[in-house]
């Protein structure tokens, strides 16, 4: 169990005729609109170099034109799959600059909506990663949790996948009145669910069989890459901003960094990146749990939004951990109503550059594997 | 088939409809609609959970196609880019006749939130190929994707398949009539 699938060889031993094949962009596995031009030897992957721009959308052209509230829906377009965490360091960012404090009712609500989306983005995040390896059962049982979740994204912010629900000083619209017992039924909904998932797909031998031992990333590449969030976690690495860099209240709750150890292959491989997703989504629960007990009811989330958005002249970069990994908003302010420029790090497209450093010398049905485990989302690494 | 053997059958041949084979055919095609698998941006994940329990595609008789040429209708979910317009117009050559397109969202009807100022986006994928059924919101809900799908059926349901040529003319001749009058 514990040899590496991948194959070694040297370049100048095999003299067999390569073949460049095209992987998408429409392709069912590669999660989007992302192009692979892949360099095969018979079966053996020898490069892969990834075409992206097929979803580029000018994220920061729209910066220049649009006024600091209505940057946030396009910043909510971006990891679409994680929009509420998406907004957060965004509103951090503003919000420091023009030095607002904002009430302890919206901290909280801010940041369980943001682990519940954490949650809701594992769940699709696993979910594709069994279709790819051939699983369609846990796609749906998933799938069914996460509309619970996005339930109660709608009840509050009227959304289901966009919301433009952080707003600078405050929140669009405050919670509903059953708030606390909705959120403490989908905790308990998540934890039965899990159990099944681990049962049904996690630790089936049929899929530790093809995810283990594949598409190893060890530490140091992790760390020169610049890679984050699970990727960076599976690799033994116990970074998390939530953490190492406390933002919001985190620093308030009890809850533990998920590492992958190989448990079942070898450290970073796909099994692990994995596995700390599925970990992750404990983690959160238990943060939810805390913040419910601890969160004021009472308290209007509109009362400290200031009519005129208009940050001093200055620049200032906030991070935050999404659940791909650190998400950064670089902004500069000029002191009008208009951002001067607004650069994001986009967590996707770093996680995504280690793509052909680490699908070298694997078959390549694993390549699909190493992709699905690496959970991009195209309108985050085109913008 | 209890019921039908409880049924009369005053002509003793088994059971006599009369109707035209078109509408069996129509219903035929209608009722079962394959889509291409293919999803472009935020509209996708709608377009998953589409395909996921709560909302459940295939009651429809609508099942995933990874490739153009099984195909019967392709869902345009998603902002349409000039980079990849190219490769949409090409999908849609390579699916065989007949062909369907819904366009779902305001990304692909119209060009959406990135009309304005946007330099990358294709104001309509209607521009390059053409659209049975728009499907409008930001990103639509399930439920929109169903009624589009239900009004897709609908048009399936309402063409022609014989003297096709011949229908059509008559059709423009008594618009034509009409407009003159």
């Amino acid at each position: 169990m514990s040899e590496t699938k991948r194959i070694e060889f040297e370049y100048s031993q095999i003299d067999s005729e390569r073949m460049r094949l095209n992987v998408g962009p429409q392709h069912p596995s590669t999660h989007g609109v992302l192009r692979l031009e892949v360099e095969l030897d018979g079966e053996i992957v020898t490069e892969v170099v990834p075409h992206i721009g097929y979803l580029h959308r000018c994220f920061e052209k729209h910066c220049e034109k649009m006024t600091y509230p209505q940057v946030i829906p396009y910043i909510d377009r971006m990891d679409y799959i994680s929009a509420m965490n998406n907004e957060w360091p965004y509103v951090m960012g503003i919000e420091k600059l023009m030095g607002i404090e904002i009430p302890e009712k919206v901290e909280y609500i801010r940041l369980i909506f943001a682990e519940l989306n954490r949650i809701a983005n594992h769940q699709i995040a696993i979910a594709t990663f069994g279709l790819d390896a051939g699983a369609f059962t846990p796609f749906l049982y998933l799938f069914r949790d996460r509309e619970f979740i996005l339930s109660i994204f709608e009840k509050a912010s009227g959304g289901r996948l966009l919301y433009n629900y952080f707003w600078v000083g405050g929140l669009a619209a405050d919670v509903h009145k059953e708030f606390k017992q909705d959120v403490l039924a989908i905790v308990k909904q998540v934890r039965e669910t899990n159990k099944e998932i681990a049962d049904l797909l996690l630790y089936n031998k049929i899929f530790i069989e093809r995810v283990a031992n594949v598409g190893i990333l060890p530490a140091d590449v992790a760390i020169n890459y610049g890679c984050s969030g699970p990727v960076v976690r599976g690799s033994g690495l116990a970074f998390d901003l939530r953490k190492d860099a406390p933002y919001s209240f985190y620093d308030r709750f009890d809850f533990d960094v998920i590492t992958g150890h190989g448990e079942v292959g070898t450290v970073g491989d796909c099994f692990d990146r994995n596995i700390v997703r599925f970990h992750e989504m404990e983690q959160s629960c238990r943060i939810i749990e805390q913040a419910i007990e601890q969160m004021p009811m009472e308290g209007d989330v509109r009362e400290k939004l200031p009519k005129k958005i208009r940050p001093p002249k200055g620049e200032i970069y906030t991070k935050a951990e999404n659940p791909k990994g650190e998400l950064g908003f670089y902004i500069v302010s000029n002191g009008t109503d208009k951002p001067e420029r607004i650069k994001s790090r986009g967590t996707s497209f770093v996680n995504l550059s280690v793509l052909p450093e680490i699908s070298k010398g694997y078959l390549f049905a694993d390549l699909i594997m190493i992709l699905g485990s690496i959970d991009i989302v195209l309108g985050e690494v085109d913008r | 088939m209890g019921l039908l053997n409880k049924l009369d059958d005053p002509y003793y041949g088994g059971g006599i409809i009369l109707g035209k084979v078109e509408d069996i055919l129509n219903w035929g095609r209608s009722k079962s609609d394959w889509y291409l698998q293919f999803g472009l941006a935020c509209c996708a994940i709608e377009f998953m959970a589409m395909n996921a329990s709560h909302f459940d595609f295939m009651r429809f008789g609508c099942i995933p196609r990874t490739s153009p040429r099984q195909a019967d209708f392709i869902i345009i979910s998603g902002t349409v880019t000039f980079k990849m317009a190219e490769r949409i117009k090409k999908l849609y050559e390579q699916m065989a006749e007949p062909k369907y397109v819904i366009s779902m969202g305001s990304c692909s009807n119209s060009g959406g939130p990135y009309w304005e100022h946007g330099y990358h986006v294709l104001k309509g994928v209607d521009r390059i190929i053409p659209v049975d059924v728009y499907v409008p919101g930001c990103p639509p809900r399930p439920e929109a994707l169903e009624e589009g799908m239900i009004r897709l059926q609908e048009k399936i349901n309402q063409q022609a398949i014989f003297n096709k040529r011949k229908r059509i003319a008559e059709e423009d001749k008594q618009k034509e009539l009409i407009i003159n009058n």
